[in-house]
């Protein structure tokens, strides 16, 4: 596994974003500390429209919040890839200062995965000096010469068109994402509950990008063209103590549906979902109406990932499973997880990608 | 003047059971130009008459009369003065001055005594045989060799009196023998009196005068 | 058997008790001292290696600005091009009562280092304004209001703190300069493209402290190894006695059948109890020692320097192991020599006194020979050599070769003493002396290099101390230094000042690689001030006009001799400025790092960022101006310093630069004199053999006992006689070679003959001292001890 050159203090900035390394030592706390109390935090409510393009740009007040990119890709000859671009910001305190006083911090993950390789990078900035952040209007997502960028008509939501750049040590990819549908809330209008207790975040994605640009690899060049889909979602505590972790995907099917579904592992587990049709209208799925279920394990760095899953939604005798184009897409980074692309078939068949926390 | 008087001397030491008494009142004169020996057996006190006599050593009651001094009235500086300039010291072993070459010790007490005589000094060489050492140095010597140069440095100082303790003990018999007729031989020439201290008879058998050490006095002689 | 061998070998211990006790010191002290030496060292090279590896383990580049600043937003730049790259802001700054240097770090962006690892303890705090510094520098603060957590990963002097608050302590928004992380990403515009004007600075250069030191312990080394040595004279002297004396029982015990393996056995393992004893008792010591000296060794490396080494002494094992090893090794060396004569001592060898002497005199041949090689060989490195490495070597060989030259002088010396001498007496003192000589070479030897090196060091240090008296009364001509605290304050005094003052002389500075060292461009004003004041080594003619003119650079003396320069043939390249003549140069002591002076106008068109650092203020009234200062523009008094404050300042750090030079010179000279107790007090009971005949014919137990005292001292005297060249020979090496090899600069060798006066004077003492027990001994001696002497068989 290749991945990123140049690591700066991997620990102080782990630690920075208030995230805890080893979620499965620290099952009392949740993946990456997500299950820490929201003291001095807002709290997403029920109810609240999402408004845009300021709900593009940062919500400083909550605790965390990302900017997802995934993207399965193909180039001329056939072969499958998957692109990962994200920007999370952590927040140390509610509010944004001038300068070094910012309490902001940021955090760049970009990975890329091919069928024999599996490529990831970091990137770490602290917020009010320039070195990363993001705006609403215009769009502009950065850190370091990493950036998501809005080329967006006027008229048009920012998030629409895309250029999109990372670079690591042995990598580096610049993509165009063109939407072809509209933004897609999750959950119910954009309030997607993580938890019995009731842990929420604000959630909305843009499921429908096509997207074409170029791979660099250590081969060379490789043009490639395919589909995209961005997360965007912030909260102050989404998931709940005891939860340790999440499997989440995103999946496209050939007739033109989105689905999301997650399930986050607690003692109990909760899942969660949305059926979205090619026009953009989305049907939450209530928890346990998605079941997910592990077919085969994969040994990574001493950890078991379950890198094969069977998801059924019984309701629409949807029953598929699914093949990851590179079972060892992990992320080993200062905060690590696997999240690479994957084909499915069954009932329905397609391609989309799968992340997996807390293992 | 009488070469030696020693007026009813005593001398102790302390022992487990008591001081004892190794000289009880002994008295002793030697004349001028005489020889005398004094016998006894181990212990008797025979050399620590001969300290006594040479001023090494204090008496505790008694006179010590060398060459017409008393002993008894000097200091430690007298008594080293008295031993340079009337006496002459020979041992059994570590007579000679290590670092000095036999010629420098041969003149050694002489030019202490401040009577020096180069030729006198020559002529001792030869007659004791030392006339090819002189450059050498003790340590290159053998025993009766280092003897001679003990016996030639002593008396070319021109010494009233010499005494000697056991001079050829650590020699055999026939060097032994050869070193003593030089001792009497030269001394009688020198003028000078002898007191000879030695365990053996035969060797006191040639002195004139024969004194035997016993319980502190002296017994026969004369 | 072994047992009863052992017990009859020591019997000889319990009744020379003192011979074993000098045997024990010599090698306890000179374990003290090699180990003491050594902690200092280890401990100041730890001091180095915490500096360096608090912001970056291993080997992070440096961008840094001729002008020691970079704005912030070129940082965001470069990052925004892709360039792995940290933010670092340096500075100085008064914290409670001490003046500290404050490290400002980006920790989420930094290498690898302790730095960010004690920030990622909490970082929250640390974003905060919690700082951190070596619990030594916390008590030096003393009352502050920070946030201040202690931690020995931080250099003395040092505070650690989050950038942003470095930024507002230190009033600045700029920063220092950029750690380069050592992998980069692949395809970014290059840095001669995007960065221009930052320097890119090889790793190991700015962490330059290793390489500064390097002469300093040098220096440290060689004292702790001259002290060894001397040691090992006494070890050695005691060693080879006590088989002389027990040469009579090792017949005996191999004639009762004792086996001759076994026998060597018995005495290498007392020699190494006895080793493992002193061992430990000198590690004891030498870290008392190092101790004691420590905190003198971390204000000298500090003033000169500017090395941060703490005042403590840390226990390490390591050292206690190499100190013990180099104990057991020196014992070995010592008892060698025993062991090899007693492996090839004949069984029924007679007792020969004197054949030791004779033996010793073919020694002596051999002894002349290897003092004439190395006198040879310190002649071709005066020749031929070059370097640090040489310069030490010169020293060693001249040092060695007089030491061993010292004997055989000394014999010379003697005989024809001897010769001219009048009466028997004298006579006999002369050659009794020298025949004495072979069992006393050692401790003379010893005494002779002790007193070398004290003269040579003394020279040194004096001649030293006279050139920077005359050097810093023509350097600190300027009544007043004012030390703005911004560019602001900079801007805003200059024409306060310039209505105010005769002159107002500007300093500025960038930091500049001269001729491939590190070093520093400064500014001169054309002044009286400079031209009167500076006197300059081979300037061309008219070297001050052509300066003014801008028509070259004077460059600092380490510079010119280091770089091999020429005034009038050689150029200086200057970055941002271009290639200049050199037109001389002029002492700068003190100062490790190189240095291009360059007339003011010239400079400020070159480097028109670079801020005012102080001025320098000639004025009729400086308390005036003082005062005035302080009322309108609130500067505080450690901002302004006075002449005569100034003056003060550098003479304390100039004094306490030698400190620890001194205290090791009196601990060495201390050790001869041991040598020469203990050599005297081991020969006292052979003696007596020799000396009771002269009591027998008449010279007073006093009289000897006076002429022993005598014979001592008049050999320490002629030591300290032979000891005048060669200890001036060791200040010309020292002022001419080992200076300019370290420092970079030469100087002239004055002489202080009433310093050696007072050497001397200590020197006698020393022999006084350590003659004068056995002689008072002698004096004591009854008669009956001396009589024994013609009754006892040896």
């Amino acid at each position: 596994m290749q991945h990123n050159l140049a690591k700066p203090a991997i620990h102080a900035a782990a630690l920075a974003f208030g995230l805890a390394l080893a979620p499965a030592s620290l099952p009392a706390q949740g993946f990456a500390g997500l299950g820490t109390d929201a003291e001095g935090f807002a709290i997403p409510q029920r109810g609240t429209a999402l408004q845009f393009p300021a709900d593009h740009g940062p919500h400083p007040e909550y605790r965390i919040e990302w900017w997802y990119l995934t993207a399965t890709l193909s180039d001329a000859d056939g072969q499958d890839y998957g692109v990962q671009w994200t920007l999370f910001r952590s927040a140390l305190a509610p509010q944004e200062d001038e300068g070094w006083d910012s309490p902001q911090v940021w955090m760049g993950h970009a990975g890329l995965t091919t069928a024999e390789q599996h490529f990831s990078a970091e990137r770490f900035a602290r917020g009010g000096i320039g070195q990363a952040g993001v705006t609403a209007d215009p769009f502009v997502a950065h850190i370091d010469d990493w950036h998501m960028t809005s080329h967006a008509e006027e008229g048009a939501d920012a998030l629409d068109h895309l250029q999109v750049h990372a670079r690591g040590g042995d990598f580096s990819y610049d993509l165009e994402f063109i939407a072809e549908g509209p933004l897609v809330p999750q959950g119910d209008a954009g309030y997607s509950v993580k938890s019995p207790q009731g842990q929420a975040s604000y959630y909305y994605s843009q499921p429908f990008y096509t997207v074409s640009g170029t791979l660099d690899l250590p081969d060379g060049p490789v043009k490639v063209t395919g589909q995209g889909w961005l997360d965007r979602e912030w909260s102050s505590q989404p998931l709940a103590e005891d939860q340790a972790g999440w499997d989440w995907v995103s999946l496209s099917f050939d007739d033109g549906h989105r689905m999301m579904g997650f399930q986050l592992r607690g003692t109990e587990v909760f899942t969660a979902g949305t059926w979205i049709t090619p026009d953009g209208t989305p049907t939450p799925l209530p928890d346990g109406a998605v079941q997910f279920t592990p077919l085969h394990h994969t040994r990574i760095d001493g950890r078991d990932v379950p890198t094969h899953w069977r998801i059924e939604w019984a309701e629409q005798d949807l029953s598929i499973e699914t093949e990851p184009l590179n079972p060892n897409a992990w992320m080993d980074l200062s905060i690590s997880y696997w999240e690479g692309p994957l084909r499915f078939d069954g009932s329905h068949s397609g391609r989309g990608y799968l992340e997996m926390t807390g293992y | 003047m009488t070469a030696l008087i020693l007026d009813t001397i005593t001398k102790s030491f302390p022992s487990a059971e008591g001081p004892v008494r190794v000289l009880d009142g002994l008295s002793l004169q030697i004349a001028p130009g005489s020889a005398h020996a004094l016998t006894g057996d181990s212990g008797s006190g025979k050399s620590t008459l001969l300290h006594i006599a040479a001023g090494l050593e204090p008496a505790q009651s008694g006179r010590v009369l060398v060459a017409g001094t008393d002993l008894s009235a000097q200091d430690d500086a007298g008594r080293a003065a008295l031993r340079r300039g009337s006496l002459g010291l020979i041992f059994q072993q570590f007579n000679l001055i290590p670092s000095l070459s036999v010629a420098a010790n041969l003149a050694f007490q002489a030019r202490l005594a401040g009577r020096h005589d180069a030729a006198f000094t020559d002529h001792l060489a030869d007659r004791l045989g030392l006339a090819d050492l002189r450059a050498r140095y003790p340590e290159q010597l053998s025993g009766g060799q280092q003897q001679r140069v003990a016996i030639g440095r002593c008396l070319a100082a021109r010494p009233a009196l010499v005494l000697a303790d056991e001079p050829t003990g650590n020699l055999d018999e026939g060097t032994g023998d050869t070193v003593l007729d030089l001792m009497l031989e030269l001394t009688a020439e020198a003028g000078a009196a002898l007191l000879l201290v030695t365990h053996s008879p035969r060797l006191a058998a040639r002195c004139d005068h024969r004194h035997h050490l016993r319980a502190g006095r002296l017994e026969g002689g004369a | 058997m072994t047992r009863i061998a052992l017990t009859a070998l020591m019997s000889h211990w319990v009744r020379n008790w003192l011979q074993l006790a000098m045997l024990l010191a010599g090698l306890a002290l000179a374990t003290a001292l090699w180990s003491g030496v050594q902690a200092l060292n280890s401990e100041a090279r730890s001091a180095y290696a915490t500096a360096e590896s608090l912001l970056a383990e291993g080997t992070a580049e440096r961008l840094d600005h001729p002008s020691g600043q970079i704005a912030q937003d070129r940082y965001i730049t470069l990052r925004r091009a892709g360039w792995q790259v940290s933010p670092v802001v340096e500075g100085r700054h008064t914290l409670g009562s001490a003046r500290v240097t404050l490290v400002g770090i980006e920790p989420l962006t930094a290498p690898q280092g302790a730095g960010p690892a004690l920030a990622a303890q909490d970082l929250n705090a640390f974003f905060a304004g919690r700082a951190f510094a070596h619990p030594q520098t916390i008590t030096e603060i003393g009352a502050h209001d920070l946030d201040l957590h202690p931690s020995d990963a931080v250099p003395v002097g040092t505070v650690l703190l989050d950038i942003g608050r470095a930024q507002e302590m230190l009033d600045t928004e700029a920063l220092s300069y950029l750690h380069l992380l050592q992998t980069q990403p692949a395809g970014m515009r290059p840095l001669d493209t995007l960065a221009p004007d930052l320097r890119r600075v090889p790793a190991g250069e700015g962490a330059e402290l290793g390489g500064l030191t390097d002469s300093f312990h040098l220096n440290l080394t060689a004292f702790g190894l001259l002290a060894f040595a001397v040691g090992l004279f006494i070890v050695h002297s005691s060693v080879g006695l006590a088989f002389e004396q027990r040469r009579a029982m090792f017949r005996t015990l191999r004639a009762l059948g004792l086996p001759l393996r076994t026998l060597t056995a018995c005495l290498a393992a007392e020699m190494l109890v006895f080793a493992l004893i002193a061992g430990v008792v000198g590690l004891v010591l030498g870290h008392l020692l190092a101790s004691f000296l420590m905190p003198d060794v971390a204000l000298t490396l500090r003033g000169l320097y500017g090395a941060p080494v703490p005042g403590v002494l840390q226990f390490n094992p390591i050292w206690a192991a190499s100190g013990l090893a180099m104990t057991l090794g020196g014992a070995a060396l010592a008892g060698a020599q025993a062991l090899w004569r007693l492996w090839h001592l004949p069984i029924l060898a007679p007792a020969q006194p004197r054949a030791w002497a004779r033996a010793s005199a073919r020694g002596m041949r051999l002894q002349g020979g290897v003092a004439l090689a190395l006198a040879v060989l310190a002649i071709a490195l005066t020749l031929g050599g070059d370097g640090l490495l040489t310069g030490f070597g010169l020293l060693a060989a001249a040092l060695l070769a007089a030491a061993l030259a010292v004997p055989l002088v000394l014999a010379a010396l003697l005989r024809l003493a001897q010769r001219g001498a009048r009466g028997p007496v004298a006579e006999w003192f002369w050659a009794d002396s020298r025949q004495n000589m072979p069992r006393l070479s050692l401790a003379l030897m010893a005494l002779m290099l002790a007193l070398a090196a004290n003269i040579g060091v003394g020279t040194m240090v004096a001649s030293f101390r006279a050139t920077f008296i005359d050097w810093l009364d023509l350097r600190l001509a300027a009544e007043l230094n004012v030390m703005p605290a911004s560019a602001q304050e900079a801007a805003a005094l200059h024409p306060y000042l310039s209505d105010r003052a005769d002159a107002v002389l500007p300093m500025m500075r960038v930091d500049a690689t001269l001729k491939g060292q590190p070093g520093q461009i400064y500014a001169m004003k054309d002044h009286a001030s400079f031209r009167d004041n500076w006197p300059l080594i081979d300037p061309v003619p008219d070297a001050w006009d052509r300066l003014a003119a801008g028509e070259g650079v004077l460059v600092n003396e380490q510079l010119y001799r280091r770089a091999g320069l020429q005034s009038g043939a050689d150029t200086l390249d200057l970055p941002g400025v271009g290639a200049l003549p050199v037109l001389g140069a002029y002492a700068d002591y003190g100062n490790p790092l190189a240095q291009a002076v360059l007339t003011l106008p010239q400079f400020q068109a070159a480097y028109p960022d670079a801020p005012v650092r102080q001025f320098a203020i000639r004025t009729s009234d400086a308390a005036g101006l003082t005062a005035s200062l302080q009322e309108e523009f609130g500067l505080s008094s450690a901002q302004i310093t006075d002449q005569a404050h100034a003056r003060d300042l550098s003479m304390s750090i100039f004094e306490r630069t030698f400190v620890i030079t001194r205290a090791l010179n009196v601990l060495t000279l201390s050790v001869a004199a041991l040598a020469l107790f203990a050599a005297l007090v081991t020969l006292a009971g052979m003696r007596l053999a020799q000396l009771a005949p002269l009591w027998a014919l008449g010279l007073t137990a006093r009289r000897l006992a006076g002429l022993e005292l005598a014979r001592a001292l008049v050999l320490g005297a002629l030591t300290m006689v032979l000891a005048l060249p060669v200890g001036l020979m060791l200040a010309q090496v020292l002022l001419s070679v080992i200076n300019v090899q370290a420092f970079g600069w030469r100087l002239p060798l004055q002489v202080f003959p009433a310093d050696w006066a007072r050497l001397a004077l200590w020197a006698m003492l020393a022999v006084l001292a350590a003659a004068s027990l056995p002689a008072l001994q002698l004096a004591r001696q009854g008669p009956a001890d001396l009589l024994r002497v013609f009754s006892r068989d040896r």
